[in-house]
């Protein structure tokens, strides 16, 4: 039953990160700095669509309001930065910890409903968020908080979108690995249990709620890393962060990387985001044609591009 | 022999119906107690309130001497008590081993550890195959719950039942839908288990009622007729009428 040691998935993934490793060494080479930028988002995207995997994918818990943690871990940056505070690690930090505390706030309530319910108030709690951040006249209100200056941490120059480019690449792989590890701990068992039969898990004694609570502040704190990412990159916060549309992309990604399988989602990110990219140069209804190839996918791949891309055992 | 289970005035109503109206019960720490009764009696009603799923509108449930009628379901299986459920109830995509594990996980205690492989875990599969050998299920623990044939998935539900080490077992209706090969390996196997762990034992098949019972009671619109000895059950005239005349 064990996939083969070096397995397509194995193959697909080393592939995928040496083709994202590559980008700024093409950038620079052409000089084409539009590329950096794109997918240093692109991957940004795929650490928060990686963090939604973790509870949509592995417990079943379809969370509409994720681009909330983008937001609270951008606007965590943007406010100190405001305030003066040019440490990248206490920026992050602050992000990190904000971003855990608010995933804690909504989760404990969330987790309370299912179905239907559970992503209604998911939704409501990130809309919530917006407003309020719309409401933040100090801090910008609609228009946004440009970030004056970026610093550095550690040996990595956050001036030098090269040297972010790669600390995103390395919080991407990070986040992969980890989700790797937690989804076959003792812990990611029972969040995968509890999704397939949840009356089971009751009656073995796992209360899921404390599972899926834990797994939900997980998730929303590497989405909060990967806000004070976005926030990093851009220079920028702004409410647009938490739109629910914004929501809606993550769980596109997910779906169409294919679900429950953490690195699927990474290539929904850059399938999605790109493919915007490109349809958007062609036609202002890059949509029309979006939408159906989205359909498409999730009608012929169960388990999304992934399913396609790593056979069977991925 | 000291007393595991003691159920009194236990009343739940849906709409209507009465599904447990006032029912009073025990079972004894070792002890074989067969709930029988014609379909729609309450039996499944009255297993799911005693394992937690169901809370009663009415009544006391006390196990283990502690008033566990407010209790959760995890907090009562955690405290000994595992059911089995009359329609199966798996884990469909798991292996039977993967079922078997998270038993095993359960009864180890949380399950809060995130980094070690779960699936390569000696602590865990090494109980779990033994979970699995005691029903006969050690050469499928590979197979998924959805390719095991029915009768293997009915094992694997008291395998799970039996890998929480319970001190009383909640079996609703073990042998549903069993043909006779597979029924008769499982009477073996409650046989088997017979003495070191108490049962409340809900069947349709007399025989094997009569086989492992220490004691019945008759459960008929949510009220208990009859309860005594399998002899005293079996000469009871009210029971006659209302479900062993009815059954033959
Ligand atoms: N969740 C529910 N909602 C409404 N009515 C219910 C519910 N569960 C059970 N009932 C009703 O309660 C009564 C008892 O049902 P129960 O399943 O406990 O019977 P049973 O003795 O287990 O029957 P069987 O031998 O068919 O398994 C039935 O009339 C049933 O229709
Ligand atoms: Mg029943």
């Amino acid at each position: 039953m064990r996939s083969p040691v070096i397995s397509r998935a194995r193959i697909a993934t080393v592939l995928l990160f040496a083709l994202l490793a590559l980008v700024p060494v093409y950038s620079t080479l052409f000089s084409a700095p539009f590329y950096l930028t794109l997918f240093a988002r692109v991957m940004i995207f795929a650490l928060a669509a990686v963090s939604l995997d973790l509870v949509l994918g592995f417990g079943g818990l379809v969370s509409f309001g994720h681009a909330a943690y983008l937001g609270v871990g951008a606007y965590a940056v943007g406010i100190l930065a405001y305030h003066g505070v040019d440490s990248v690690f206490v920026l992050w930090g602050a992000a990190i910890l904000a971003s855990a505390l608010v995933a804690l706030f909504i989760g404990a309530i969330s987790l309370r409903t299912s179905g239907m319910y559970f992503i209604m108030i998911t939704l409501a709690f990130a809309q919530m968020l917006f407003y309020l951040a719309v409401s933040l006249k100090a801090y910008g209100g609609d228009d946004g908080l440009p970030i004056a200056k970026r610093g550095t941490l550690g040996p990595f120059d956050l001036k030098s979108d090269v040297q972010l480019y790669y600390l995103i690449l390395i919080a991407l792989g990070l986040a992969l690995y980890l989700g790797h590890r937690i989804v076959g701990s003792r812990f990611g068992r029972v969040l995968e249990g509890a999704k397939w039969n949840e009356r089971r898990a009751v009656a073995l004694g796992l209360a899921p709620y404390r599972y899926r609570l834990v797994a939900f502040v997980i998730s929303g704190t590497v989405c909060g890393l990967a806000g004070a990412l976005l926030a990093t990159l851009t220079n920028f916060v702004s409410p647009s962060y938490m739109a629910w549309t914004r929501s809606g992309e993550i769980i596109v990604m997910v779906v169409l990387g294919g679900m429950a399988t953490l690195t699927g989602p990474v290539i929904g990110a850059v399938v999605l985001l790109v493919l915007e990219e490109v349809l958007a140069t062609l036609t202002i209804h890059w949509m029309l044609i979006l939408g159906p190839i989205l359909v498409l996918v999730v009608l012929f791949a169960r388990r999304g591009l992934w399913g396609w891309i790593a056979g069977r055992h991925g | 022999m000291a007393e595991l289970l003691a159920v009194s005035g236990v009343t739940k109503r849906f709409g209507g119906i009465a599904a447990s109206d006032g029912v009073d019960l025990t079972v004894a720490s070792g002890e074989c107690h067969a709930l029988i009764g014609p379909n729609g009696a309450g039996k499944t009603t009255l297993i799911s309130q005693v394992s937690g799923e169901l809370k009663p509108d009415a009544g006391r449930i006390v196990f283990l001497g502690r008033d566990i009628t407010r209790e959760p379901a995890p907090k009562r299986s955690r405290a000994g008590l595992a059911r089995s459920f009359q329609v199966t109830c798996l884990i469909p995509s798991f292996t039977a081993l993967e079922n078997a594990t998270l038993a095993i996980q359960a009864k180890q205690g949380h399950s809060f550890s995130f980094w070690r492989d779960a699936r390569n875990d000696a602590r865990l599969i090494g109980p779990a195959m033994a979970a699995l050998s005691r029903v006969g299920l050690d050469a499928r623990a590979g197979v998924p719950v959805g390719a095991l044939a029915h009768g293997e998935q009915r094992a694997l539900e008291i395998a799970l039942a039996l890998a929480l080490e319970p001190r009383l077992l909640l079996l609703d209706e073990p042998m549903a839908g069993m043909g006779p090969a597979d029924a008769s390996r499982m009477i073996a196997l409650l046989e088997s288990l017979k003495g070191s762990v108490a049962m409340l034992l809900v069947e349709h098949d007399m025989d094997a009622v009569f086989r492992l019972a220490d004691r019945i009671s008759v459960l008929v619109y949510g009220k208990v007729i009859a309860s005594g000895s399998p002899d005293q059950v079996r000469a009871d005239a009210e029971v006659r009428r209302a479900y062993l005349g009815e059954a033959a």
